[in-house]
């Protein structure tokens, strides 16, 4: 009827049944966006209180609300498939590497939604400091989304099945994301006090390539090892 | 049943001369193995652990040829699946399949001539039936009908945009076998595959099993029941603590 699917028609068919079943079960959007904002408004209350206090607060909050959260994102759509789903796919010969690049695009684009989502609570409860150039802000909050999602799709994948998942996963990525906490959170402070982001923005794009290569690598050893 | 538009067409007998329409590189692997075996295992040894589920099997299923598997709960009959499906490697002996050894780098074109139906099927319950079908359609791009025709062979084009959570494990199976019929896979492996269908579907199944054998493929069907496989199957082995009898 028509010719075997590529990489890039396999990937994007991943992304796309995540996106449905998320849109469907709503858990992203409906459960843990409501507790980022929660997080985000309880940190100002646990803090004197002083403006001056939350005005420096105001970014840190943001990667940690987001770093937590968008942790959560990813992992409970990496939790979402049954073994048997996944032995169907792979017994569908779909390349692994495909499936990872959709796992993880998918999770990028919530995660992506997440915090875009709670930038106007940030600057509602913590009045910022302006960054002057939105563009490469904005694309600093979209690599440390990649970044995440394919770390936390590499960390569900080597924990898949294990009844210590949901505390291993974490302390799988915990470390891993430092880098990746540094290059978005930096990029930031540069755009704001006006320095060369070159720095921060190569240890974003170098850790995100590598997470990308690694996580292409390692697909087929770690399916077989999970299904 | 409509057109299935046969990816290939083999003769039951082995060694005689035959038709592919598939891609180039199934078609160069496809006639090397016309004349061996489709699947062969050679003293092949299963263990969870330090407990042995599967001893020293020795099977071969020919092309066009169905085989059942019976025997009591426990016996491995599932794990036998799980190997000649290649998703579980043995830890003894060697599995050939399409006649040929299974190695790492041409495990996704041999499972995409596997198809494999359990018990427990891989629908998403979030999906409707006709969208879980059109992943499979979107992801291999290999098909032999559409998503809402392979619906319809089995029965449930008006069930087709209810979720799959929503229908019944019957609905859920036939939707499975839905996927084999439009995939067209050259092996089915069937783990107890009449289980929770009517008559009607009972029928879809061996009808299933006949057209992959009339098409030079094969079939391994496992089931607790053994008259199950009588119904449809000449050749049934046993398989009892993990051996074959």
């Amino acid at each position: 009827m028509s010719g075997r699917s590529g990489f890039w028609t396999q990937a994007l068919a991943i992304a796309k049944r995540d996106l449905l079943i998320e849109s469907r079960g709503g858990e992203v959007f409906g459960v843990v966006l409501p507790f980022a904002a929660v997080a985000v408004f309880v940190v100002p209350l646990a803090t004197d209180a002083l403006a001056t206090r939350l005005d420096q607060l105001a970014y840190p909050v943001y990667w940690l609300v987001g770093l937590l959260f968008g942790l959560q994102v990813a992992l409970r759509q990496t939790g979402t498939e049954t073994m048997i789903q996944r032995r169907t796919l792979a017994l569908l010969g779909i390349d692994p590497a495909a499936r990872f690049a959709g796992r993880s695009l998918a999770a990028a684009l919530l995660m992506t939604g997440v915090m875009v989502a709670i930038a106007p609570l940030i600057v509602l409860f913590y009045d910022p400091r302006a960054i002057p150039a939105i563009g490469p802000s904005l694309l600093a909050v979209v690599g440390f989304a990649i970044g995440l999602s394919m770390l936390s799709t590499l960390a569900g994948d080597v924990t898949v099945g294990l009844r210590t998942r949901s505390s291993l996963a974490p302390l799988i990525v915990a470390p891993i994301s430092v880098p990746l906490l540094i290059g978005a959170s930096q990029t930031f402070e540069s755009l704001i006090l006006d320095r060369s982001t070159m720095a921060p923005a190569l240890l974003l794009t170098v850790t995100v390539l590598s997470l990308a290569v690694t996580g292409v690598l390692t697909a087929p050893a770690l399916e077989d090892a999970t299904t | 049943m409509a057109n299935l538009g046969l990816v290939a067409h083999f003769p039951c007998a082995p060694g005689v001369e035959f038709r592919v329409s598939s891609s180039a590189r199934t078609d160069r692997r496809l006639s090397r193995t016309v004349n061996s075996s489709l699947v062969s295992l050679r003293g092949v040894g299963v263990r969870f652990g330090p407990t042995p589920v599967l001893t020293g099997i020795d099977l071969d299923l020919a092309h066009g040829e169905a085989i059942g598997v019976t025997g009591p709960n426990g016996a491995g009959k599932s794990t036998l699946l799980g190997v000649i499906s290649t998703l579980l490697a043995p830890n003894e002996g060697s599995l050939e399949l399409f006649g040929g050894p299974v190695q790492r780098r041409d495990l996704p074109q041999m499972r995409r001539n596997i198809g494999m139906s359990a018990h427990e099927t891989g629908l998403y319950p979030e999906l409707t039936l006709l969208e879980n079908l059109q992943l499979v359609e979107r992801l291999t791009g290999e098909v032999v009908m559409s998503a809402m025709q392979a619906l319809e062979v089995v029965g449930l084009a008006g069930a087709a945009h209810r979720r799959s959570s929503a229908t019944s494990a019957g609905m859920q199976r036939r939707t499975d076998l839905a996927r084999l019929i439009m995939t067209r896979p050259q092996l089915i492996l069937l783990d107890e595959a009449h289980a929770a269908l009517d008559a009607d579907a009972r029928d879809i199944v061996d009808r299933l099993i006949h057209r992959t054998c009339e098409a030079g493929g094969g079939a391994v069907v496992v089931s607790h029941d053994r008259s199950v496989l009588a119904r449809s199957l000449e050749r049934i082995v046993e398989i009892r603590a993990g051996g074959l009898t």
